[in-house]
């Protein structure tokens, strides 16, 4: 498993919002994904219906998902591959292992996958010995950099280019020191030339899966690089790595799922690349790979359906709610503390990882509902975190000041007459210590609120004690 | 409509922080030809505890306020988001509870938030209000997403005698507020009513204004912070036009 990095989530914060050079690429997120996503989303009159119709797609497979997987697990074997049931991951990392011992690997090349993420396969495969290469560039940049990605759909969103054109030096010590790498371009021709020759001497290929569908046992992923095609047809053996809840009941149905999917993302109407993959290579196709597998993971999944939180699992991981968070905005990814940030992060953490380990991430919300608004899916995601903060509220897992507070403010909002008097109190106090002023720079009771703005003063007396005089007033 | 009986929900932060909106929304109301009447038995519609997990508080808090407003043919609240609390989330509160649940679900029902009450329900189309200056207007999330508020603020505020509306670059990213979520992380909170308060700057508004008084807190106490000028008003004080008696959210009363 990964790091779990999530209790120190405050710790996390503090570095993020002091880190200039995170700052800056934060700030181009804004103006980049979440900008193109409302212009594609604008140029399709269908995209609500289409946003109603993926929803039903996913909550019908969600509530059928063992006919569905077992349909897909028969298509799949009929196609000639294989499906591998994993219940936890290290079931998964040991059966990806011996795939990999088995297809011969001394290297295995990657497809970009959170689902590999999830496991910690790439730790677990080079401590057992083999070499493993990330072939998306994002992914092959922090690889190199021995770093978690950052964006569930741009890894390595968090690095500059300098940073980049600096761990390629390092890390292809046979080029030219003097060359320059400078420009995108450069960068990009490298690790092109580097990866290619990864391609084509790398013995399985492990790609993720953004569908599977059960209609055909074809495994759908979408790239912008290309490398996943070559990762899963150059290879003697191609390994699929997915979640239960990827698969769908038709090719009609990823189809719909599609075309939301790389709108929702980067705002391009597709992917460049779209690639169906049903079994291993047939004998009068020119290229794919010898043996075809498809390691499926539950990982705490099925233990989420019909529950409260069932709606998470109809995510097709766009990023959209990362994109368009403001608290991912301020913060980015690595201060989630584990595999999936943002909102989706919010949610899907707690629930495979448990509370206890990421308590604070349901709660670092402002619940702006930015997340639902743009979810292909619609999952209701304030909804689960505020669901998800009850769980903790019921465990006592609130600091005790705040729960203190929360106590004696519910006890007076309970009784109308003392609340009356209580706000009128405070409101008088608060005008009395504002001096004549009209805002308060420190308050000690609401630190947490003068640390990064003025309190405004109140005007005086509460309304209540004003509306009751005005009313006194009138009478004759 | 024959003069409508209507109970008005101040919330906590107006009761406390800005009764001169409650005013306003008073005000408002009756020249639309409403019977408005502020029921003394209100508090708070009890998001605080309902956004922090404590679903068995937030019952307790909302049952008070379902028997406060049962008399009025409407609920009209100067905020967005203690509207939408009770017109999204009161009912799903009782869902154990048949008989409260149907009170609940009533309330929910005729529950408005103050201004698109004006636009939608009274039909109300302008205000006969002279303003001058470069007005800005904050779209609460609350408002914006729970209860659908967009135009029609915008359309009121336009109609004011003199008054150029400004957009925001991006208005409908949210300020930080978030209930208790500002003193809980306020670093996270701090950056985003910075980059608030950067946009509010670089509009050209002269005052800013918005539907939900916690939101209002929050920008002007930081645009106070950052040394701004911008005004900061409750869209109700504004359309009401009763800007001359109090000093903008957060001001310092001016020295005659």
């Amino acid at each position: 498993m990964p790091e779990i990095k999530s209790p120190a989530f405050q710790a996390n914060v503090n570095q993020a919002m002091g880190d200039a050079q995170l700052q800056q690429a934060l700030a181009k997120l804004k103006g980049g994904f979440q900008v193109n996503r409302v212009t594609a989303a604008g140029k399709l009159p269908e995209f609500e219906t289409l946003r109603d119709q993926a929803t039903g797609i996913k909550e019908h497979t969600l509530a059928h998902l063992d006919f569905y997987l077992e349909a897909f697990e028969e298509k799949t074997r009929a196609a000639g591959g294989q499906v591998h049931w994993a219940c936890t991951a290290a079931d998964a990392r040991r059966i990806i292992l011996e795939l990999c011992r088995q297809g011969g690997a001394g290297k295995v090349i990657k497809g970009k996958s959170m689902i590999t993420e999830e496991i910690g396969l790439n730790d677990f495969l080079i401590h057992n010995g083999l070499e493993v290469v990330e072939t998306d560039l994002g992914e092959y940049i922090i690889q190199l950099r021995n770093e978690p990605p950052s964006h569930i759909i741009a890894p390595a969103i968090h690095v500059s280019k300098e940073q980049v054109a600096d761990d390629f030096r390092e890390a292809h010590e046979a080029l030219d020191p003097q060359r320059p790498l400078a420009e995108p371009r450069q960068l990009l021709d490298e690790a092109r030339h580097i990866l290619r020759e990864h391609f084509l001497s790398a013995d399985v290929g492990i790609t993720g899966a953004n569908f599977l569908v059960a209609e055909t046992g074809s495994v759908v992923i979408v790239t912008n690089e290309g490398n996943g095609d070559l990762t899963q047809t150059l290879s003697k053996m191609h390994v699929v790595v997915a979640s239960l809840e990827k698969v769908v009941p038709t090719l009609e149905d990823s189809a719909t799922l599609l075309r939301l999917l790389a709108r929702s993302a980067t705002g391009q109407e597709l992917s460049v690349y779209t690639t169906y993959a049903t079994g291993p290579k047939r004998e009068q196709d020119p290229d794919g790979p010898g043996s075809f597998h498809v390691v499926l993971l539950n990982g705490g999944r099925t233990d989420l359906l019909g529950g409260p939180l069932n709606d998470v699992l109809r995510c097709i991981r766009c990023g959209a709610c990362m994109n368009s968070c403001p608290v991912y905005g301020a913060i980015g990814g690595h201060a989630y503390g584990w595999v999936y940030p943002g909102p989706i992060g919010a949610v899907l953490t707690p629930a495979l990882i448990g509370m206890e380990k990421s308590h604070h991430l349901p709660h670092a919300s402002s619940f702006c509902g930015k997340c639902e608004e743009v979810c292909p899916v619609r999952i209701p995601l304030p909804k689960m975190m505020r669901h998800l903060r009850e769980k903790s509220y019921e465990k006592g897992a609130l600091p005790r000041t705040f729960l203190a507070g929360m106590g004696f403010w519910a006890f007076l909002a309970r009784r109308p007459r003392l609340y009356r008097t209580a706000a009128n109190f405070l409101a008088r106090a608060l005008a009395w210590a504002a001096m004549g002023r009209g805002a308060l720079k420190h308050v000690p009771f609401a630190a947490g609120w003068t640390s990064e703005r003025d309190l405004p003063a109140p005007e005086g007396r509460s309304f209540f004690a004003q509306y009751r005089k005005q009313k006194k007033g009138e009478k004759p | 409509m024959s003069s409508p009986t209507v109970g008005l929900f101040v919330t906590c932060l107006i009761d406390l922080f800005r009764p001169s909106a409650g005013f306003a929304a008073i005000a408002l109301l009756e020249d639309a030809g409403c019977q408005v009447e502020v029921p003394e038995i209100q508090t708070c519609c009890g998001q605080p505890a309902y956004n922090s997990g404590d679903r068995k508080d937030a019952i307790l808090v909302a049952r008070g306020l379902i028997d406060a407003f049962a008399p009025f043919d409407y609920v009209v609240v100067p905020s967005g988001s203690c509207a939408g609390m009770i017109r999204h989330h009161y009912p799903g509160l009782f869902a154990q509870m048949p008989e409260l649940a149907r009170q609940a679900q009533a309330l929910a029902d005729k529950t408005h938030e103050l201004v698109s009450f004006l636009v939608d329900v009274l039909g109300v189309k302008q205000v006969p209000v002279a303003f001058k200056g470069k007005l800005a207007y904050h779209d609460s999330c609350s408002a914006l997403r729970e209860m659908g508020i967009h135009d029609q603020p915008r359309q009121l505020l336009s109609s004011m005698d003199g008054a150029e509306l400004v957009a925001l670059e991006n208005p409908e990213t949210c300020c930080g507020f978030g209930g208790t979520f500002c003193v809980k992380y306020p670093e996270i909170s701090g950056r985003m009513v910075d980059d608030k308060a950067r946009d509010i700057e670089a509009s050209g508004a002269d005052t800013l204004v918005g539907p939900d008084l916690g939101c209002l807190l929050n920008m002007a106490g930081k645009l106070r912070r950052r040394g701004a000028a911008v005004e900061v008003r409750h869209v109700a004080e504004v359309l009401a036009g009763k800007t001359d008696k109090t000093p903008p959210i957060a001001a310092d009363p001016k020295r005659s």
